[in-house]
């Protein structure tokens, strides 16, 4: 009557698990290299030129935009789930979600200020600025566009903010070196940035098909 | 006695950059040779448009700055861009392809910047790229070894190259130039780009048929011989001590090394052997001629071993399980984006001085200097 073949759970359970692991490197992979959030899908820009100049700075903002995106996609994530689902009321998602991102810089700004004051003064008014980066706020439609789960949401938010730091980091390690440079005077500044995050798009044009 | 006295440093280098330009410009020979052998007419065709091409922006770029224009053009730093983008495009590309590249190259990579020296971006990687992605058509379409083709076929003389490069539209020459862009026989994809898409076959069934394998064992017809040329030319500058052994060393280790570590015996879904992966393609032009760059490269030893070594590793994840059948021209951007990066964490040690640690700053190696 039963097929003896049917696998048990004990079978099944390393197979699942290889499952997903394959999947969420894919996911890393996908957000972090091949469909980068700078540099392929244009989010986050201001931040990205904006907080560039020195290379430790933008380690600081990029660990705090870590640290706030991926805590942001999982609340997003819950918000929408518990509250928005159930009442019906997904129409106002955009505006619940920069509620819930501004909440969420709010505690990081409170946690950086007991924890790190140094840093604190170094982030200065870019740390209140990480709410209106798009990047965030990106990833939290992004998710919910395409309904992904809860962890995949929370990994999903992860990659992109690793990806955004990676980018961010070299950048301004770059951008220092810039500084010194005999660049004509019309491309002075932010323009040889653009510039430059251009050519950067086009190097990570590279990993296309990677996943 | 009166002392001559002059301020440091007092050991000169005999190398200026016009005769470290000019070394690297011979280096190119016997690749250039060996294209042309296999390829035809074409990269030569290439480097001379290109180099018009290179020459007429610097000056352009130049005065328009209002610096001296011969200055500039001595140094033949925008030859050496040229005839890197000329060598690294397929032969017998149309003539707008190699403007393109190259003006890309000298305006936006290299002067934007602020010309020689302070480049992020190596020039004539940055020129392919462009052209790569904007004109697919024109950059996968590669001639064919002189050995693959058929009885009563040669690859084209100079006159007909010239004719089919500028796309001449004389009645006999269109339909030669048809001829040549439709039938098989005169164009393929490189060996890298029909290895990669092998039908399912086993490796050595696909050596067997595929034409490219059957004219040369390791790296395709003509390739491994374009190789090896780039690669003697590559001892000769280090012969000449132009660069160190460092990131050239690195990258073709880590090609080789990954490659070896993903080489599963030559099932069909193979990643190919180390051997094809170190002969084919650009590896060795990109190994000797574009990673020794000293401008967009990372300046210490420790660092060039490192930005080697993730080229190479680059060049393969790309080239096994990305869309591009080559990499170099990617792989090399993406570490020169990262180079500022490891050179700030590869500082070496000033002399006099304790090692500049991670958070450490100067002035705590000056206290312990102090107390000794």
């Amino acid at each position: 009557m039963f097929d003896n073949s049917f696998p048990t759970a004990a079978v099944q359970a390393p197979q699942y698990t290889a499952k997903i692991m394959q999947e969420f490197t894919v996911i890393l992979i996908s957000t972090i290299l091949v469909n980068n959030f700078v540099l392929a899908q244009f989010l986050g820009l201001c931040p990205f030129m904006g907080v560039s100049n020195k290379l430790e700075t933008a380690i600081g903002m990029a660990s705090a935009t870590t640290f706030v995106l991926t805590l942001a996609a999982i609340s997003s994530y819950l918000v929408n789930t518990w509250i928005l689902m159930p009442l019906g009321l997904t129409y106002l998602k955009t505006i619940a979600f920069i509620l819930v991102i501004a909440v969420v810089v709010q505690f990081t700004k409170m946690f950086i200020e007991k924890t790190s004051p140094l840093l604190y003064r170094v982030l200065g008014v870019f740390l209140p600025l990480i709410t209106t980066n798009c990047a965030v706020l990106g990833v939290a439609l992004q998710n919910t566009a395409k309904s992904r789960s809860f962890m995949e949401s929370g990994l999903y938010g992860f990659g992109a903010a690793l990806g955004f730091s990676l980018v961010l980091i070299l950048f301004s390690a770059m951008r220092e070196r810039l500084t010194v440079a005999d660049i004509p005077m019309p491309f002075q500044g932010a323009a040889i940035g653009m510039i430059t995050a251009g050519l950067a798009a086009l190097a990570f044009m590279g990993f296309a098909g990677l996943v | 006695m009166a002392l001559l006295r002059t301020t440091s440093p007092h050991l000169h280098g005999p190398q200026t950059t016009q005769h470290v330009m000019q070394q690297l410009l011979l280096a190119t020979v016997p690749g250039l040779i060996a294209l042309s052998w296999h390829f035809g007419w074409g990269s030569l065709i290439n480097i001379v448009i290109a180099s018009c091409t290179a020459l007429a922006c610097e000056a352009t770029i130049v005065s328009l700055r209002k610096r001296p224009a011969w200055f500039y053009l001595r140094d033949c730093s925008a030859l050496v861009t040229a005839v890197l983008i000329g060598l690294a495009l397929p032969p017998l590309a149309p003539w707008w392809v190699v403007v393109v590249a190259t003006t890309f190259a000298i305006v936006i990579a290299k002067h934007l910047y602020g010309g020689m020296g302070y480049n992020p971006f190596n020039p004539a990687m940055v020129g392919y790229v462009v052209v790569l992605v904007s004109f697919p058509v024109e950059m996968t379409t590669w001639p064919v070894a002189q050995s693959m083709l058929p009885d009563g076929l040669s690859t084209p003389g100079l006159w007909e190259s010239i004719q089919v490069v500028f796309q001449f539209s004389g009645s006999a020459v269109d339909s030669y130039s048809s001829a040549y862009h439709s039938i098989d026989a005169y164009t393929a994809a490189t060996p890298l780009d029909s290895f990669k898409h092998n039908n399912g076959l086993l490796a050595e069934q696909f050596y067997d048929q595929d034409a490219w394998f059957v004219g040369g064992r390791w790296a395709g017809a003509g390739w491994e011989w374009v190789n090896l040329g780039f690669l003697t030319g590559g001892c000769y500058l280090l012969y000449q001590r132009i660069f160190t052994w460092h990131a050239p060393v690195a990258m073709l280790s880590a090609l080789s090394i990954m490659a070896w570590l993903n080489f599963d015996g030559g099932s069909s879904v193979s990643n190919g052997s180390a051997s094809m992966h170190l002969l084919s393609g650009a590896t060795m032009l990109g190994a000797f001629f574009i990673v020794t760059d000293p401008v967009t490269s990372a300046v210490s030893h420790t660092g060039r071993l490192i930005y080697g070594a993730l080229i190479g590793v680059l060049i393969f994840v790309i080239r096994a399980w990305g869309n591009y059948p080559d990499a170099v021209a990617f792989a090399v951007l993406l570490m020169n984006f990262a180079a500022p990066f490891i050179d700030y964490y590869t500082l070496p040690r000033t002399y006099g001085h304790e090692k500049y640690g991670l958070g450490k700053k100067a002035s705590t190696s000056q206290q312990s200097l102090d107390k000794d």
